[in-house]
């Protein structure tokens, strides 16, 4: 039976609508505006009465309008194709869209997000007779340098036996490619494409592991000092040019996961061009292929709807679990979270909610949890690993960490980078405080050296502090140089130049290479005859050192000046 | 004939109830009152309540006073007569010339496709030279000047809106005083721009909603020139006015406040102007300035920390003159390596040099002693300011790198500046 309804009321992007049959929360509906449909979904219901959130301006529609409910939850496409594409909040492909619409979004314009005519070569891995669970795959088909899994829909509940499946051969995504029937003889098609509600996680899998394995980033001072794990989740609060973006493109560009999603939410579109235009031109080095065969873009920028805009982060990460389910380590970047928190709270607003701190809602926290909870390393059915890595950034107002959306953040994951003015302001990049950030993952680097390295980075802030009280003469001489060190520390390894080829992406084994020098260097007893000379001596160390960095690792040059620093560095040593 | 309504139900700040039908979401209607007729638009439905928001204001309004809906929304003309025209936040002529009304186009409307944008490549060039050199403006960009009431920041602007190249500029003027928009008129008057100039103002003494359609206005009128190939800048000045606005309507549509009293939906609000700022694919551009004064010179303050989130760097406006830590231009990288080779160079060094200057006067102020290098700060801060960050240096930005060679020569030896030696080599001035 089709189910209607009549608009009531008008709110911004808030409808309330008046339903004679059965609706259902988070159900998604159509408003109808003449020819052209907008959606919305149900987010709360009271009597006979509903408020829906349309995913467009609601500007022009009227009290007595119709909707159409669907009967389904909100929902993304999965199935071969996804690779490479830009998509919006809701899943539709905006070059496409920017083919049939020209240069503006127009409303109530929505678009497959797959390509249906495309065709696909299908390799079978099942046979007749083979049982099947939700989320097993019968066969495959090359997507990229990917073998993407055609799997039994994760929807499908309890044991299923496979019938039939097709030959080896080409067919498009809606195309059936095996049948399978179930214990009461109920027999259904699968397809390479199916469907899943965005805000429910996939957990078509055995258990979930502890995150234990490093996913380098080639980020120095996240690697060595602030890691993060495959399966694990960080965040990155900082205030506005701090560089939070320019980190996360970093990351996008060199973190070693298998797929990218990214998730520009709420922010910049111009910021979202650069990666559009910019990714298909770069090689990523590790597959030599362009960036883009192993991304996802999904782009919902500030000007864009607010309410699918809160959608956008659940399709980003529901895309990501489905290339789990194959096997692979998938990374979700969301730039920014705090948009997506907004976007909560807007809505929030419009219901009349009672707010909590900063009027955002009351169920901020659990929504954040929930969010961040979807990351995870998995092992699957059929026993091998997969995993989605969540990294969000943070955009708290004013910069002050205090604020409920960056503290909600920082109780779930488990690498906090904090970024900080100070250091953005004294052009010391990344400007990931080495101080305030932690993380709870293990790192590439031994840790008795990342703990003597971080209190010697400890004393050298105090000895700073001290000396602007006292100034440099009145230092003693061995703080001085705790405080030289501290100093040297940071320039040649935690500071890196995120636009040069060599020194952006440092790999792990560079990194402990590295590390193992410098922790000789902050260990090493100095002789000099006073403070000039020790900072003389420092900053020819450390010009040596940052030179070093721009070389290519184990180049005939990288060992020229590794002679030449092995030999600076034994010019006052104390037992040479 | 559209119906009119008699029956105001309710009249709550500059907000009016009205029991309609078959009234769309948005839509204007005309509120007929002793004091005249003024615009109002639909900001929310209700079963049959319809609520407006007047924009001349709910003063003198009676409950019986007429209410007829004109069945669309809020338009503008796009057309190219509108140059060297003013008008007000209502969209009528300000100058007491005839109304235009060819070619009506939607303000607000949808935003752009982020596949039909390309990456700004286009400098800007303004003969300033903490702009042009330290801080590149780039066509596309939306960039705010952060600054506090009685800083010359409408100066600056009417200054980078004449010495720009571009095709068409707009003001929005909001709360604008009137000594003010007569400074504007006269000064692109006095350089010959009028002709070029699309004025949209909302004076301090027009109806404080008023305010609310002027960068709406501006903006449309603004795409509706790039669109047809224009190279356009648009100038909003002052963008706190307008936030204002919001939180009033807000507060007496009794909306959960924010933030100071800001509704939860300010960064959106500002977003959806702000990214109107655009370099199309195969169309022209608009570029936005915008001015945004800090209450308090407090940079935390919501409408100030909002709009940096947002924009592309910010220009800090500070005792008359661009500071050069903490003004940005997120974008400059995109220009500055293609205009002359040691520009990079330059703005590095002396940027530097001007940080050392600062700690070096600190140190001075504390009584430390000054060493030889202290003292060539110091004579290098004093020349810095004198003759790179005053406001009155109109220099083009090859000047301006050469006047920054000259000042390092005249302070520092070539080694002592750390440029890569074949720079130093061909542009350190010879004696």
């Amino acid at each position: 039976m089709e189910n209607t309804g009549t608009i009531v009321g008008v709110n911004g992007n808030l409808l309330t609508v008046e339903f004679s049959g059965v609706t259902m929360q988070n159900e998604v509906g159509y408003a109808k505006l003449g020819d052209i449909r907008l959606k919305c979904e149900v987010i709360r219901v009271r009597g006979c009465r509903a408020d829906l959130q349309v995913f467009e301006s609601a500007n022009n529609l009227k009290v007595g309008d119709q909707i159409e409910f669907t009967g389904e939850l909100l929902s993304v496409e999965l199935g071969p194709g996804l690779l490479t594409q830009v998509f919006d909040g809701l899943q539709n492909p905006l070059p496409e869209l920017a083919e049939q619409c020209g240069f503006f979004l127009k409303r109530g314009v929505y678009l497959k997000a797959l390509d249906r005519e495309k065709v696909w070569e299908f390799t079978p891995s099942a046979k007749p007779g083979d049982r099947l669970r939700a989320g097993d795959a019968v066969g495959s088909v090359p997507e990229g340098m990917f073998r993407h899994q055609i799997m039994t829909p994760f929807a499908w509940r309890g044991e299923w036996t496979l019938e039939s499946v097709a030959s080896a051969g080409s067919y498009k995504v809606s195309d059936t490619v095996a049948e399978a029937v179930n214990d009461k003889g109920e027999k259904r098609p699968i397809t390479m494409i199916q469907t899943w509600p965005v805000k429910v996680a996939i957990d078509c899998y055995k258990e979930k592991l502890l995150a234990s394995e490093s996913m380098i980033t080639q980020t120095r001072s996240i690697d060595t000092f602030f890691p993060v794990a495959t399966g694990g989740t960080f965040c990155t609060p900082g205030p506005f040019g701090a560089g939070k973006t320019v980190l996360q493109h970093s990351i996008s560009q060199n973190a070693e996961a298998d797929v990218v999603i990214i998730a520009a939410c709420g922010e910049r579109a111009g910021e979202v061009v650069e990666i559009l235009r910019e990714f298909p031109e770069l090689t990523d080095p590790r597959t030599g292929r362009s960036l883009m065969d192993r991304s996802i873009i999904i782009c919902n920028t500030s000007s864009m709807p607010v309410a699918a805009r809160e959608a956008s982060v659940y399709t980003a990460v529901t895309l990501a679990e489905y290339y789990r389910q194959m096997g692979l380590n998938c990374l979700l970047l969301a730039d920014s979270t705090s948009r997506w928190a907004q976007a909560l709270r807007e809505m929030s607003g419009r219901l009349e909610e009672i707010p909590g701190e900063e009027a955002f809602p009351a169920y901020l926290e659990s929504r954040i949890a929930e969010f961040y909870e979807r990351a995870g390393l998995v092992r699957l059915n059929n026993g091998k690993l997969g995993s989605v890595t969540i990294g969000g950034s943070v955009s708290p107002a004013g910069g002050n960490f205090e604020e409920p959306v960056t503290q909600a953040t920082l109780k779930v994951v488990g690498c906090f980078l904090g970024l900080s003015r100070e250091r953005s302001d004294a052009r010391r990049y990344p400007a990931i405080h080495p101080l305030d950030s932690w993380s709870k993952y293990k790192s590439v680097v031994d840790p008795a050296k990342i703990e003597f390295a971080r209190t010697l980075l400890r004393r050298g802030n105090e000895v700073n502090q001290m000396m602007k009280v006292v100034g440099e003469e009145g230092t003693n001489i061995d703080d001085f140089i705790i405080y030289l060190k501290s100093e040297f520390l940071d320039y040649v390894y935690l500071q890196q130049n995120t636009f040069d080829k060599v020194d952006g992406a440092t790999s792990m084994k560079r990194q402990q290479y590295m590390f193992a020098k410098i922790d000789g260097v902050l260990r090493s007893g100095f002789d000099f005859i006073d403070r000039d000379d020790a900072h003389r001596y420092f900053l020819e160390l450390r010009q040596l050192f940052i030179d070093w960095n721009y070389q290519a690792f184990e180049s005939g040059e990288f060992k020229d000046m590794e002679s030449a620093i092995d030999a600076k560095i034994k010019e006052h040593l104390k037992n040479a | 004939m559209r119906k009119v309504y008699h029956k105001i139900i309710q009249i709550s700040g500059n907000v009016i109830t009205v029991e309609a039908e078959d009234v769309a979401y948005n839509e204007l209607a005309e509120v007929t009152s002793a004091r005249g007729v003024s615009l109002a638009q639909v900001i929310r439905l209700q079963d049959n309540k319809v609520f407006l928001q007047v924009f001349a204001g709910s003063r003198g309004i009676s409950t019986n006073d007429q209410v007829r809906f004109l069945g669309r929304p809020m338009q503008v003309s796009g057309s190219e007569l509108l140059l060297g025209r003013v008008f007000n936040g209502r969209g009528e002529p300000r100058d007491g010339r005839p109304e235009i009304s060819d070619q009506q186009i939607e303000i607000g409307g949808p935003s752009v496709n982020p596949a039909k944008r390309v990456i700004p490549r286009n400098m800007i060039r303004t003969g300033i030279p903490m702009i042009d050199v330290f801080n590149s403006l780039v066509e596309s960009q939306k960039l705010p000047i952060f600054s506090v009431a009685g800083e010359p920041y409408n100066q600056l602007l009417a200054r980078i809106a004449l010495q720009a190249e571009v095709d068409v500029i707009i003001l929005g003027g909001m709360g604008l005083k009137y000594d003010d928009y007569l400074f504007f008129r006269n000064t692109l008057d006095e350089k010959g721009a009028l002709s070029r100039t699309v004025m949209f103002v909302h004076t301090a003494a027009d109806p404080v909603v008023e305010c609310l359609l002027v960068p709406d206005m501006a903006l449309a009128v603004a795409e509706s020139y790039a669109l047809n190939g224009k190279r356009v800048l648009v100038l909003l000045t002052d963008m706190t006015n307008f936030a204002d606005a919001l939180k009033e309507i807000a507060i007496t549509m009794e909306q959960i406040p924010a933030n100071r009293g800001y509704p939860g939906d300010l960064y959106s609000q500002l977003a959806s102007r702000y990214e109107k700022a655009v370099d199309f694919d195969g169309a022209g551009s608009i570029t936005i300035l915008a001015v945004t004064t800090m209450p308090g010179d407090d940079v935390t303050h919501p409408v100030p920390d909002n709009t940096g989130y947002i924009t592309e760097g910010q220009f800090y406006l500070r005792n008359g003159r661009i500071e050069p830590f903490g003004s940005l231009s997120r974008l400059k990288q995109n220009v500055n390596s293609r205009t002359r080779e040691d520009h990079r160079a330059i703005m590095d060094t002396m940027i530097r040099f001007y940080a050392d200057f600062k700690e070096t006067l600190e140190k001075q102020s504390m009584g430390f002693q000054m060493s030889a290098w202290d003292k060539k700060l110091l004579k290098y801060g004093a020349m810095f300011e004198a003759k790179m960050m005053d406001l009155s240096v109109n220099i083009p930005l090859e000047e301006a790198l050469d006047a920054g060679w000259k000042m390092l020569a005249d302070c520092f030896d070539r080694t002592e500046c750390g440029i890569k030696s074949d720079l130093v080599n061909k542009f350190w001035p010879k004696k």
